[in-house]
């Protein structure tokens, strides 16, 4: 019996803060993930079929010149050497040297990773802007026009691969409807993209059509939810205002959902502009993996994937935390 | 006084209706898919999916000129007897698109079953057998989906070059998280439920549990999530296509055509529209279908007057 | 017509006018749709509470809400007039309504959990009320003062530590009483409960129940309780209106309608309520309350209806005033006379044979680590029944589970016919798994969704016999005419049947392979109060055919008395009381059973001696 008059307890619980807790099992994983990513791209660039030395020598590949350039590329080390002598030397920030044009593989990447994460937050911050702000309007006219159009809109977009996005984005914008804009960069590399602005306009347009679908429904989804739940129906039953049940009750409700999908799209977008940076020639570490891949520029390579690998991490462990705070009744026990 | 009246309204005078003896299995698949293909969007889905899979599956038999011959000028015009033109080389654009699609299907309905059958097996036992087998395969998925998938695809073909075979399997295996997630956690909500208990206390065996009695409950999220799987996996292989890691030249593929002509946009912009074209129409057809097929599925087609009357037991009420 | 509600004999401070009045409150599907409340009246005056009582499908949710003015999606109001101090909410604007909402007018929903904010802290939601209707308090410093006061009156302590929690961490009684102090917060003159004790314990319930009445006479507040609890209504309002398929179809004061009830339906009703005084035969109205749409042109409950004539099913009938009370009925004159008086239970047959059919000692139970049972003892003689007997929390289920082998973290000792059990089913012999059966609570999850009513019977069957496949038909088709469902079911998916009818497809199932026992653990909880009735009968009725030993699960007291020899009341994972159902019915022992036996609230059946002059309407 009186299960229900137990006292709550009034201290806070004795175990550790939820945040805390979270924080702490999803660096784990984290660690854990790019261990095992090390450990994949690692193998998988050095199980290449054929030597890569002969690769990159190429027709001047003599015996003695083939032996030096292994040495120098730890080739003749067994497995687990090779792998530690690399890991290592990430730490220490010696990444070592492009196969292809012989730069550093830190000076040459890190222009690259600049311009991508322009384009990564940039997309990032309107593509949520107007997902919220669409999903929210499509949510309280539900059934509209607006909404039924926008849905139809959306489900369409969704659909599409984002090469075609980028393509019809040319078409219209670039070489056949309208020549507003440029169709490739032709940034030197090395340069940083804000300095020729109207080169981020295609791409980022791009991304955001790719991205606000998803952020489009779930906002739609979640504010339908708590507008057609028991609590905002007590709202209305209690007098209060619309607009201040938008705002105060619904929204905060209607926000936690969707924060995981804008998470989920940052994510997206890791791998995206892989696609979207080839298409327009746009010099971001998208492109560049498609080109060290294309070349088998292996140190490159491996640097690439690893920090895509760590934003994963990090955009995981950041998008969860946020959710948490979002949720009392998750981040505060009874 | 008890009353007690004999059960069966089909017994007593007045307005409550006679039952219905329906022989047919309803809710199988089958006839929610076709209550799917009967709403707008199912209908309209399925007829622009049917549309292009129509001309991958016959082009390649109608096509007026072989797809590799070069028969006219680099990105010409269309004309009367090239109706879409040329293409970098010269080839006629009509008949490479005709010829550019069946691959493409094959492969990615390869790599969806695949990634299905895969993700249902590992999804349905983690959360039915719990323990450590669920422990496993969660952290298993965990790592796999922390990952992006277009990179691991990318990755793996550089190194062990681009054969068609190779492709699908990555594909298929890159989805096989997402499903096993959402049919764990489907499964989970299944599980828990008392039939299946009921099951269990008649001494039925896991293995026969989880193909009887909770598998028949999952064909719902399986079919969407199916639906879901083909569309990405046409989009992925599409884009690896476009990437140049696709079927070699001179294939003609859809994706790879789209990268060959972009360069000459200006001059016959057809030579890139038809193909994007058709792999749009197709994604949105299958996502379109799946989104018709969701909605009946969970009923939320109903109408906004009936919706009212359901109270929380699920029964209806006013 | 409006009818209007006699009033309590005592008299109080406040002047008995008539707060609230209802006129014709017609309510519709969609624009043009059938009608879902037809025809509705009553009237309460000051101080006084109206129970709106009625099964799921009666409509009684949907008048609670258009009280406010407020329909759920695709219904809208189609006519009528709710009075408000003399002020049609109904004709109101859209400004004038929601002003009116909250402030003079106020609802307390069913479920609190769901219907306080997840993400806001309590005090917060309760000043929100007082935020939205300006004027009500001037200032912030008094807001303060009035959430306190409020606080207060629904026994809860004003601290701010307890205005800072966020409702999960409340308890489900702590969570309705703040819903109840948000409902007065603004000092209403009306306030609409929609079952707010539903899912409480006994003794919260009583807490709530108290509160609120003492609330409405302390501040002259009319109040219209809905329920489908009849007990729990009949402690507290002094008048009734029963609901059936949209429209009331009695109502008057609660000593008459349930002393003497005139409807059919409110007999039936009335009739399926356990007594814990007596062992009575249940009324069982088989059959459904029909929806919107399929209700017909004469009277809705002439399908069910033990006193039809030919007239009912073409003529709708009109309220007429009988026995002082408002009846509508066809027939209400010549049934007012005959008064159906409940039938007792004949006594059960002897024990059979010395072992008891089951026998547990000293069982211990966990959920993990945490215990939930503490050293239960328990036994079961061949042919009998025995309730156990709890409040959520207590135990029960659990106890249940690790008997049928559904939970297999448990110690000490369980027997069957003189063999002891092992832990869990999958270690059971199936032919012990045969023997023992168990009715599930829900009907609407107990059933796969994905097999016809013939095969879910069938399923045992096949396992565990060697019949073919004709021999089982027939066994089907024999258990399915045992529990009163007609053969041409075999086909139907649970889906389109209905709760009553999906519970006996359950007990059907368990039937088919010949048990020796059965343990049915709540299984009518989940249904309606007229169906109930039915399973219980049902249950009665094969225990003492089949010659089988039950183990029935229950929290309602009352219903033990009909169905069982003894009884077992365990409270907290413990054994409070055990022994004859007439012991610890009526002269308990332990202090505990004693409280709950207090707090359990009883359909007073007094007869009122001096009939009242009725109201003007």
């Amino acid at each position: 019996m009186a299960v229900a008059a137990a006292p709550v307890r009034s201290a806070p619980s004795p175990r550790a803060h939820p945040i805390a807790r979270l924080v702490r099992r999803r660096l784990a994983i984290g660690v854990i993930t790019l261990f095992l990513v090390s450990v994949v791209v690692f193998l998988a660039t050095e199980v290449l079929p054929g030597n890569a030395a002969y690769a990159i020598l190429g027709r001047n590949a003599t015996p003695a010149r083939v032996r030096a350039l292994e040495i120098s590329l730890h080739l003749n080390r067994g497995v687990f050497d090779q792998y530690w002598v690399w890991i290592s030397g990430v730490f220490r920030g010696h990444l070592g040297q492009s196969l292809v044009n012989g730069l550093p593989v830190w000076g040459y990447v890190e222009p690259k990773i600049i311009n991508s994460a322009v384009l990564v937050f940039v997309t990032g911050a309107i593509g949520a802007l107007v997902g919220v702000t669409l999903g929210a309007t499509a949510a309280l006219r539900r059934d509209s026009w607006f909404d039924h159009v926008t849905s139809v809109v959306v489900l369409a977009v969704t659909s599409l691969p984002e090469f075609v996005v980028a393509i019809a984005l040319i078409i219209l914008l670039s070489t056949n409807v309208w020549h507003v804009l440029p169709a490739v960069s032709l940034l030197a590399p090395g340069t940083y993209a804000w300095s020729q602005p109207e080169l981020l306009v295609l791409p980022v347009a791009t991304l955001v059509i790719v991205i606000v679908p998803y952020i489009f429904r779930m906002m739609r989804a979640a504010m339908v939810e708590a507008l057609e739940s028991d609590y905002v129906e007590q709202a209305r039953l209690n007098g209060v205002p619309e607009w201040r049940i938008v705002l105060t009750q619904a929204l905060p409700n209607a926000i936690a959902p969707t924060i995981q999908v804008i998470g989920l799209n940052f994510l997206y977008l890791a791998g995206g502009v892989v696609i979207v940076e080839y298409v327009f020639n746009f010099p971001g570490i998208g492109q560049a993996l498609v080109y060290a891949v294309d070349d088998r520029d292996v140190p490159v390579i491996q640097f690439i994937v690893l920090v895509l690998a760590a934003f994963y991490v990090v955009v995981n462990i950041v998008t969860d935390v946020i959710a948490l705070l979002a949720t009392p009744r998750r981040r505060i026990a009874r | 006084m008890a009353v007690s009246t004999p059960a069966g309204p089909a017994a007593q005078p007045g307005q409550t209706q006679p039952r219905q003896v329906q022989q047919i299995r309803r809710h199988q698949w089958g006839s929610v898919l076709w209550s799917a293909a009967r709403t707008p969007r199912g209908a309209i889905g399925l007829g622009l999916a049917s549309f292009v899979v129509l001309v991958a599956v016959i082009g390649p038999f109608v096509a007026p000129d072989s797809p590799n011959a070069l028969v006219t000028l680099a990105f010409g015009k269309p004309s009367g007897q090239f109706l879409l033109g040329g293409d970098e080389y010269g080839r006629d654009v009509l008949s490479r698109v005709l010829n550019g699609g069946w691959v493409l299907l094959i492969m990615a309905v390869g790599a969806t079953a695949l990634g299905i059958a895969g993700g249902a097996a590992a999804g349905v036992s983690a959360a039915y057998l719990r323990g450590v087998s669920d422990g496993i395969i969660m952290r298993t998925v965990d790592v796999i989906l922390s990952f992006p998938q277009l990179v691991f695809a990318l990755l793996l073909l550089s190194l062990l070059g681009p054969k068609l075979w190779l492709i699908t399997i990555t594909v298929g295996v890159s989805h096989a998280p997402q499903v096993a997630r959402v049919l764990r956690s489907a499964t989970l909500d299944v599980s828990e439920r008392d039939f299946v208990k009921a099951a269990e206390l008649q001494g039925m065996r896991p293995a026969k549990v989880m193909w009887k009695e909770i598998l028949p409950n999952l064909i719902s999220p399986l079919m969407v999530e199916a639906g879901l799987r083909l569309t990405y996996s046409i989009v992925i292989m599409a884009g690896l296509a476009f990437l140049g890691f696709g079927q070699p030249p001179p294939a003609a593929s859809w994706g790879t055509m789209i990268n060959e002509n972009r360069e000459g946009l200006s001059l016959n912009p057809w030579a890139v529209v038809v193909p994007a074209l058709l792999i749009a129409l197709l994604t949105i057809g299958t996502n379109t279908f799946t989104d018709a097929f969701a909605r009946v599925a969970i009923g939320v087609d109903r109408r906004p007057e009936e919706a009212a009357l359901i109270d929380d037991l699920g029964q209806e009420s006013a | 017509m409006s009818q209007s509600v006699t009033p309590r004999v005592e008299t109080t401070a406040f002047q008995r006018e008539v707060r609230l009045r209802v006129t014709g409150l017609e309510v519709r599907m969609g624009r043009s749709g059938p009608d879902v409340v037809r025809d509705v009246s009553f009237a309460v005056p000051a101080g006084e509470v109206l129970g709106l009582v009625g099964e799921s499908g009666s409509g009684k949710t949907t008048v609670a809400l258009a009280l406010l003015g407020h329909t759920r999606r695709g219904l809208r109001i189609a006519a009528g007039q709710v009075l408000l101090d003399g002020i049609d909410l109904l004709a109101l604007g859209q400004r004038d309504l929601r002003a009116a909402r909250g402030a003079r007018v106020s609802y307390v929903a069913q479920d609190p959990s769901s219907a306080l904010n997840p993400t806001l802290r309590v005090g917060t939601q309760i000043r929100e009320v007082l935020r939205a209707h300006a004027g009500v308090v001037d200032d912030a410093g008094r807001a303060g003062d009035r959430v306190a006061e409020v606080m207060r009156e629904a026994y809860l302590d004003p601290t701010p530590e307890m205005l800072r929690r966020y409702p999960h961490q409340l308890s489900g009684g702590q969570q309705q009483r703040i819903a109840l102090a948000m409902a007065f917060a603004c000092r209403p003159s009306l306030i609409v409960l929609d079952e707010p004790t539903t899912g409480l314990d006994v003794s919260t319930q009583r807490r709530v129940l108290d509160t609120v009445r003492s609330l409405c006479d302390s501040y002259g507040v009319a109040a219209v309780y809905v329920s489908h609890d009849l007990a729990v209504v009949s402690g507290l309002v002094s008048g009734v209106a029963v609901m059936y398929a949209g429209r009331i179809v009695e109502i008057g004061s609660t000593a008459r309608l349930f002393g003497e009830p005139v409807h059919p339906y409110t007999r039936g009703l009335i009739g399926a309520v356990p007594s814990p005084d007596r062992a009575e035969v249940l009324t069982s109205i088989d059959g459904q309350q029909p929806r919107p749409g399929r209700r017909g042109a004469g009277c809705s409950f002439a399908a069910r209806c033990s006193y039809a004539i030919g007239d009912c099913t073409t003529k709708a009938p009109e309220p007429v005033t009988v026995a002082g009370r408002s009846v509508r009925c066809l027939r209400a004159y010549d049934i007012q006379v005959l008064q159906p008086k409940p039938l007792p239970v004949a006594p059960g047959p002897p024990a059979v044979g010395s072992t008891s059919t089951l026998s547990a000692r000293g069982v211990v139970a966990r959920y993990g680590s945490t215990p939930v049972l503490s050293g239960i003892d328990l036994e079961v003689p061949p042919r009998a029944c025995v309730a156990v007997v709890g409040e959520s929390g207590s135990g029960k289920t659990t106890l249940a589970r690790c008997v049928a082998g559904l939970h297999s973290n448990w110690t000490g000792e369980i027997s069957f016919q003189g063999a002891p059990l092992a832990r869990g089913a999958r270690q059971r012999d199936k032919d012990v798994l045969r023997r023992v059966q168990y009715i599930f609570q829900n009907p609407y999850t107990s059933l796969n969704p994905r097999k016809t009513v013939g095969q879910i019977i069938e399923e045992q069957l096949k396992q565990v016999t060697g019949l073919s496949r004709r021999e089982r038909s027939a066994q089907v088709g024999a258990v399915l005419e045992d529990v009163s469902l007609g053969p041409d079911l075999l086909y139907n998916y649970p889906d389109q049947l209905s709760g009553g009818e999906r519970q006996r497809v359950a007990i059907a199932r368990a039937l088919v392979v010949q048990p020796d026992l059965l343990i049915c653990d709540e299984v009518t909880s989940s249904l309606d109060v007229s169906v109930q009735a039915v399973i219980v009968e049902l249950l009665r009725r094969i225990q003492r055919e089949r010659h089988l030993a039950m183990i029935f699960i229950t929290h309602n007291l009352a219903l033990v008395r009909s169905i069982a020899q003894s009884a077992v009341v365990l409270r907290q994972g413990a054994v409070a009381e055990s022994g004859p159902v007439e012991q610890i019915l009526e002269h308990p022992a332990d202090p505990y059973t004693q409280r709950l036996m207090e707090d359990m609230p009883k359909l007073e059946q007094s007869q009122n001696n001096a009939p009242p002059s009725p109201r003007p309407a």
